[in-house]
């Protein structure tokens, strides 16, 4: 019998299931219940939680640029996100002439129930996880596929060009990272042998981020590129697409897909958590799960702070730099990482499991360093090649002297 | 009825009248999101059927990948997105014609899975994608077919390379 | 395994259902004050000119297509690195060789240049 203290959200669920059952629900009906009451409430939490990240991030990125940040509502402008949400909340919606109204109005929705259903099969501690999907990983990459949905809609019903042009775009770079994304999730499946995210937890006595540091690497720059932030924000680049597919969108339609974005951005720090950070384990989290859930929230939570320090550091990327990244850096990487760890992990098997961690690490160190050199070996040739002419300086005695030079070559 | 099967039959029917409005629908982006709806439905049909590694790879696959394929081949084509005229005289006629031919097919599929032996019952805790990983790879299995699929999906990114060196000569 | 996906069922109706909920009650507050000007395609105060339809180029499709094709490829790869821990050498050679098979194929497309966005 779980005790309070140890495991509230399995305590409540017994409560729950007993007072049920005490009532004279049928025990399927009990079932289903519990599930939708569990439902709303992680629904609810997830929506919450974006409150709070429009707070620190607002905070954090203001401190990156040496500005304030909200500081008016609320000690540290902490209700300065809950004002904004009252405010948009009485906004009109505009539907512009020409749309589609129900793919108009779906986008939104869809957009937000794709963020959030990444939640439904997350373990968040030893006893605590909504479903115990026997496909868990490949339920996660596919939810991606509504999200892309959401976008193509938004972008067909708003009936503007830069919506449209937009919405296409992300497209176009969304499937691209899902490739890295989805080859370098392969491997913590072979080393956990299921697509369980529970026995991959359970598998993690090491961390595959010790282990296979490099496909980590990739995993995560692919996720700050499936979120669609800074530096992969040409989505939204506001000088190039006004702001992509979400242009004609306003009130709280608007509002819901600046939460999905929020939300996704904080559900990829979970999933990375989930897959290479050892979920929900630390110490005494098997007997206090109540402490899986706490490690697990601090390991997504320095993910997060993680993706804001990127926003607030890096230049946006130009789009043949996100497209040459992607197919030309990490695509080829993750497959070739792939092979290597195929093979290197079958011949270090039987070994101690410190000399397995040793193998893989270097393995991994070598397969990087060699690929890096083959891999950027051809853009740095075309970069000495642009640079090599020596160029007239745009000098007064130039711009007199030589004009047949100045200006021209 | 159980609930699984009212479940299905739900399911069945949105699925068939969203493929019956992508049919129908004049504008080809609305067929495009016609048939997202119908890929769903099929999704939840492999659901109601236990095959969990079907339905999630029903997604991945073809609402994500086949699908914006089909969205962006619709933006490459002319004037695509306004409604067209109905370009088939004969569309009645060949569905009449499609319909019949379906429901042979189904009465032939039925005689001839009822002549076969019954299914075996599985455990409630199968798991079917390990003995599927093992069967992929195993020389008595599909190893062949497995490294076919390879050449084949290089096939199809070489022909991809070739489509895209063909428009890039006639524009410059 | 029905159960789980019960789960999943009733949690993608409520996390569709509560921002479809919150849109329409926001509906209903706010104002409903439309007009021509306000209701027009927004493009930075410029009028609109022809459709939203604009031709997209090749590129996208051949992205699309890239993309399709290392899908298919992860899906095949899935149950392989399930059944991972139990197979023997020859099983994972096999598949070392479907992925270089395909990573030649990607370094061709690279050398052609179908990779370049331009």
């Amino acid at each position: 019998m779980a005790v309070f203290w140890q495991d509230p959200i399995t305590f409540l669920r017994l409560w729950l299931e007993n007072l049920l059952l005490s009532w004279g629900v049928p025990a399927d009906w009990a079932l289903v219940i519990r599930f939708a009451v569990g439902a709303v409430l992680l629904v609810t939490a997830a929506l919450l939680l974006v409150i709070l990240q429009l707070w620190l991030e607002r905070k954090l990125i203001g401190r990156i640029q040496d500005r304030l940040g909200p500081n008016r509502v609320g000690p540290w402008g902490l209700l300065q996100p809950i004002a904004d949400v009252l405010k948009i909340f009485t906004k009109e919606h505009i539907t512009p002439a020409g749309a589609d109204r129900i793919p108009f109005n779906l986008a939104p929705v869809l957009s937000v129930a794709a963020a959030l259903m990444v939640w439904a099969v997350i373990p968040f501690s030893a006893t605590v996880f909504g479903a115990d999907l026997n496909v868990g990983i490949l339920y996660l990459l596919a939810v991606g596929a509504l999200g892309e949905l959401a976008i193509i809609l938004a972008g067909w019903g708003s009936n503007n060009k830069y919506a449209l042009l937009g919405a296409l775009r992300t497209v176009a770079q969304l499937i691209s990272y899902s490739v890295p994304m989805t080859l370098s999730a392969l491997v913590p499946v072979m080393f956990s042998g299921s697509l369980h995210l529970s026995v991959i937890t359970r598998a993690q006595e090491v961390w595959f981020i010790v282990l296979a540091p490099v496909p980590a690497l990739i995993f995560l720059t692919a996720s700050v590129a499936e979120v669609g932030r800074a530096p992969f924000d040409l989505p939204e680049a506001e000088s190039e697409l006004v702001a992509g597919y979400s242009v004609e969108y306003s009130g709280l339609k608007f509002g819901f897909f600046y939460v999905a974005e929020f939300l996704k951005a904080f559900t990829v720090s979970l999933i990375f958590a989930v897959l290479f950070l050892g979920g929900w384990r630390g110490p005494g989290a098997e007997s206090y799960p109540v402490l899986g859930f706490v490690y697990l929230m601090l390991k997504s939570g320095i993910v997060y702070l993680l993706m804001i320090l990127f926003r607030g550091t890096l230049p946006r990327f130009r789009i043949d730099q996100v497209m040459d990244l992607n197919w030309k850096v990490l695509t080829p990487l993750a497959l070739i990482l792939l092979m290597v760890i195929a093979l290197a992990d079958y011949f270090l098997r039987g070994t101690l499991p410190l000399v397995r961690i040793l193998g893989l690490l270097c393995i991994n160190g070598l397969a990087y360093l060699v690929l890096d050199r083959v891999l950027s070996s051809r853009e740095r040739l075309r970069r000495r090649l642009v640079a090599q002419p020596v160029r007239p300086v745009a000098r007064p005695e130039n711009l007199i002297t030589s004009s047949d030079v100045g200006g021209r070559s | 009825m159980s609930a699984l099967q009212w479940v299905f039959l739900v399911t069945a029917l949105i699925t068939v009248s969203a493929a019956v409005m992508m049919v129908a629908s004049r504008r080809m982006m609305h067929a495009a999101l016609w048939l997202a709806v119908a890929l769903l439905g099929v999704a939840v049909v492999f659901v109601t059927l236990e095959a969990s590694f079907f339905a999630v790879v029903q997604l991945l696959v073809y609402i994500g990948s086949i699908l914006i394929i089909i969205v962006f081949a619709i933006m490459l084509t002319q004037r695509s997105t306004e409604a067209g005229p109905r370009l088939n005289p004969f569309a009645w006629g060949a569905a009449g014609v499609a319909g019949v031919v379906w429901a042979a097919l189904t009465y032939i599929f039925i005689r001839w899975l009822m002549s076969g032996t019954p299914l075996q019952e599985l455990g409630a805790s199968f798991d079917d994608v390990v003995p599927l990983g093992k069967a992929l790879v195993d020389a008595e299995g599909f190893a062949v077919p497995f490294e076919v699929a390879s050449v084949l999906l290089l096939a199809a990114l070489i022909g991809a390379v070739y489509i895209a060196f063909e428009r890039r000569g006639e524009g410059s | 395994m029905l159960n789980a996906w019960l789960y999943i069922g009733l949690f993608t109706l409520v996390a569709a259902a509560l921002p479809a909920i919150a849109i329409f009650l926001a509906g209903l507050l706010a104002p409903k004050k439309p007009n021509p000007i306000k209701n027009a395609t927004y493009e930075c105060g410029v009028e609109t000119v022809g459709p939203a339809w604009t031709q997209l180029r090749v590129q996208y499709y051949l992205f699309a297509l890239a993309f399709l094709i290392f899908d298919v490829e992860s899906v095949l790869l899935f149950p392989w690195a399930v059944a991972y821990q139990q197979l023997p050498l020859f099983a994972i050679v096999e598949a070392v060789i479907f992925l270089a098979i395909l990573v030649g194929g990607l370094f061709y497309a690279w050398r052609k240049g179908a990779l370049n966005w331009q």
